[in-house]
This record gives C-alpha cells, structure tokens and sequence, in this order.
C-alpha cells in the first residue's frame, strides 16, 4: 500500500484553489481567442477583449480572475493501492480550502443554515467532494471553485423516453436561452444523460472538466454536442449577453445507461471564467 | 460619455440603451443579504446607513483586498436576485444600478417610474474592474462578510447603460439583432 500524507493533501489543494481562480487555462484562453476571431458583434467583440484583458492582468497582478471564487467542489480519484495517512481525507481537503482562501485573498463565499440565517462560514469550507475510487496508487485532485451566477442558471428535468433526443435538444436550449445574460456568457455548457438524478447532475458537472471544445470519443454525442452548440449560437445572446453569435464556447455531453422508465437530463452551465486545476500525488 | 456620481434627472435623461459610459464618484456596494436588510430597515421607517437620493448602488462583493490595494476583484454580480427589493428602493430615491444580466418587468417599470437607470459591467472582467476602485470603506453590516455594505471611490468605471428611461433594454435589441430563427 503506497502512502500519502494527508499534510500534502492539504497543500496540494490549498495550491490548486489558488492557482485555479487566478491562472485561466490556456484551453479557455484560446476558445476566447477564437471567439474574438469570430465574433460579428462589435459590443460582443469588445466584452471578448475585456475578459481576455482580465485573465492577462488577473496572471500579472495575481487577482483572482472573478470576485466569486466559488463554492470549492473537489473530484477525488484515490487509487486502491494508496491510503492517506496522518489525518482524515476529507478533513486534509477541507484544511487546504481553508488555507487556499485565507492566503490567497479569495473570498469567503459560503454560508451555513441555506434557507434561513445564511451565517458566512467565514472560510469557504466546507466544500463539496466527490469520489471515486480507481485502480493505481496515485490521488488524484482536482479543484473546481464553481461560481453562484451560472450554477443558479443550470437545471434539471426528468424527461420521458418519448421525448428522445429532441426532447434533450429543446430542455439544453431552452434552458440557456431563459439564462440570457445572467450566467456570464460566452459559457460552456455541461450536459449529463441518462443514470439516475444525482448521476446525471455529476455527469453534466464532470462534462464541465473536459478541455475546452474537445469533442466527445462518442461519435453520436460528438454531433449532438455540435447541434447544441450551433443552436445556442444562434439565441444571438453574444458575450456578455450584449448581443452576438457566440453564447458559448463549447458544449460537452456525457451518458451513462438509464432506467427503461427514464430520460434524466441535467444542464450544468459554466461561465467564461471556467477554473479547474489537477495535481496527482 | 463621461458621468460622474450623485445622478441628475438631466444626466439620466441623456442615457440611453447600448450607451457605453464611464462613472468617477461615489459608489455604494449592497447584494443580497444587504439588500434585505436595506428593505426591512426601509420597511420599519428606520434610517439607512446611507442617503439613497441620487445615488448608484453596485450589486458587488469583492473579494479580500491583497496587501497595498484597496480592494480585490471587483465586478458584478447577477442583478435579478435584487429584483424583488429595487422598486422599494427606486421609490426612496435610489437612481441608479450597476450589475449584471436582465430585470424583471417589475424593476423595468420601477426604473421607467422613478427615472432611474440600469448599468451592466462585463461579468467576470473583475481583476481589470478592480482597477478603477481607488478607495473601499465598510460602512454597514460589517458582520455580511463579503456583503457588507461598502463606499467606493471610482475613476473610470466602464459600464454599458442596460434598461433606461424610455423603456429601452440593451440585452433584448442585441439579442434580437443577432438572433437566428430555426423554421425546422
């Protein structure tokens, strides 16, 4: 059994959650790129450079790239040949949210007792961890402080077969085009298919963690991805919601088999300022 | 175009939908939980921390000042989930907003009414926002945490005009302006 200490844990995360709201992926740097190539819109145009601008003065100034640094949802994949020793798994992430906000200058931005006193918790914990136990012996982590504006812009409906795939198609645009401007477009659009409630929220929330653009393995869910992502650009949102032909940059699709009864679909809808960061231990 | 804060009814009455406008003065920042408690205070005929007329409110919180700047990232948050305290506000004199996404029919009025007006900031540009904050003060419910009310002094400010006077909303001419319709 290969052992990792839990004190690393900590500081891996705590670097991860730093790095993740101010350094924006060079995957979402160039998909902004393209955008402003392709944008027709002028004031689209000029948003696409101000938030370009942003993630250039954000590296340089070390500021993170949006005031909401999120709620901090951790993917864990604990390979079976690996324990962590010296503290609790779920304790040593949550310590390294703990430390990440609090040295990092990001704000706090969780509170407690959700339909009633909304007391801050003052550190950004706890987060929200999901695992996955794996083969290997490594752990890996990857931090995604989600931001309030666009996950209150996502949604979850549980279609019937009989709706089939254009039942999924007017549910993914339908839902983007009642977002409008709120969730901070150009966006990236999580798409999860099939399972169970949860399953298909976490499919659409893990959709969101694939490069930027990349295509689905699946060549079915590839052309839907490119339906969806055609009809979105065609709501003429535009970035910033200021008019335009790019609403989002991509939208990703995952499946997972359903019930013979079912046709659960979640939309999970990221900003431009779209942060995830990975380390392996 | 080039305003500078408390609003006039004459400033206000020049701004127009899809106008790009820079802001020098004075600032309050509220989101939600401030807003609730602006409303309940409102409501009960106490005071307000701060005199409304003439004044912009930024639906913002910022995150923590590093050391040797004034304040961190700094740009807006989603304006609809104010909706539901501006008419209250507009009533008692607030003129302006500055935040981000669409307004319900309600605060549309409320706005057209009161002759107030509504400025959008580009969502997620924060890092390059902060750099038009000189000062930031906490002037009430410092217990918010991030959504105490704060005082910021402003240079530059870009912002778009959204929802004006005459009814004009910037979000729905552009989105009508690019969109295609799908006959199939």
């Amino acid at each position: 059994m290969r052992e990792i200490q839990a004190r690393d844990v900590t500081e891996t995360v705590a670097r991860l959650c730093q790095e993740a709201c101010i350094d924006l992926g060079e995957d979402v740097v160039q998909a902004l790129e393209r955008a402003l190539r392709e944008e027709v819109s002028p004031v689209g145009r000029a948003a696409l450079e101000q938030i370009l601008e942003n993630a250039r003065v954000a590296r340089a100034e070390r500021m993170p790239l949006c005031q909401d640094t999120g709620l901090t949802v951790v993917f864990v994949e604990l390979g079976q040949e690996a324990r962590v020793v010296g503290g609790a798994l779920p304790e040593a992430i949550a310590e390294g949210v703990r430390k990440g906000y609090t040295e990092g200058y990001l704000r706090k931005s969780v509170v407690s007792q959700p339909y009633s006193a909304r007391i801050n918790t003052r550190d950004n914990t706890p987060p929200v961890i999901h695992y996955d136990v794996v083969p290997g012996d490594r752990l890996r982590l990857t931090v995604v402080p989600k931001g309030g504006g666009s996950e209150n812009m996502s949604a979850l409906r549980m279609l019937v077969p009989a709706d089939g795939r254009q039942g999924v198609v007017d549910l993914v645009v339908s839902c983007v085009d009642a977002a409008g401007a709120n969730p901070c477009p150009p966006i990236i659009v999580g798409v999860g298919i099939g399972g169970t409630v949860e399953k298909a929220t976490l499919l659409a929330k893990r959709a969101l963690l694939r490069p930027v653009g990349q295509p689905s393995p699946n060549a079915e869910d590839a052309a839907l991805e490119a339906e969806l992502l055609s009809r979105i650009n065609d709501l003429g949102i535009g970035p910033g919601g200021l008019g335009g032909r790019c609403t989002a940059l991509a939208v990703h699709v995952e499946t997972f088999p359903c019930h013979i009864a079912s046709l659960p679909v979640a939309v999970n809808i990221q900003c431009h300022s779209a942060r995830h960061k990975e380390a392996v231990l | 175009m080039q305003i500078s804060t408390p609003l006039t009814d004459e400033v206000i009455a020049g701004l127009h939908a899809g106008d790009a406008v820079s802001i020098t003065g004075t600032l309050y920042v509220a989101r939600d939980a401030a807003h609730k408690r602006l409303v309940d205070a409102l409501e009960a005929g106490r005071p307000l921390p701060f005199d409304l007329r003439g004044q912009i409110i930024y639906y913002m919180g910022p995150s923590p000042a590093p050391p040797g700047r004034p304040i961190g990232s700094a740009g807006p948050t989603t304006s609809y989930r104010m909706d539901p305290y501006t008419p209250a506000l507009l009533r008692a004199g607030l003129k302006g907003m500055i935040g981000k996404g669409n307004r319900s029919p309600d605060v549309r009025d409320a706005i057209v009414r009161y002759r107030a007006i509504y400025f959008a900031s580009v969502g997620g540009a924060a890092a390059l926002i902060a750099r038009s904050v000189r000062e930031a003060e906490v002037i009430a419910y410092p217990e918010l945490g991030p959504e105490a009310v704060q005082r910021l002094e402003v240079v530059d400010l870009p912002v778009i005009v959204i929802n004006d006077v005459y009814g004009g909303d910037a979000y729905e001419a552009g989105k009508a302006a690019y969109r295609r319709e799908r006959t199939a």
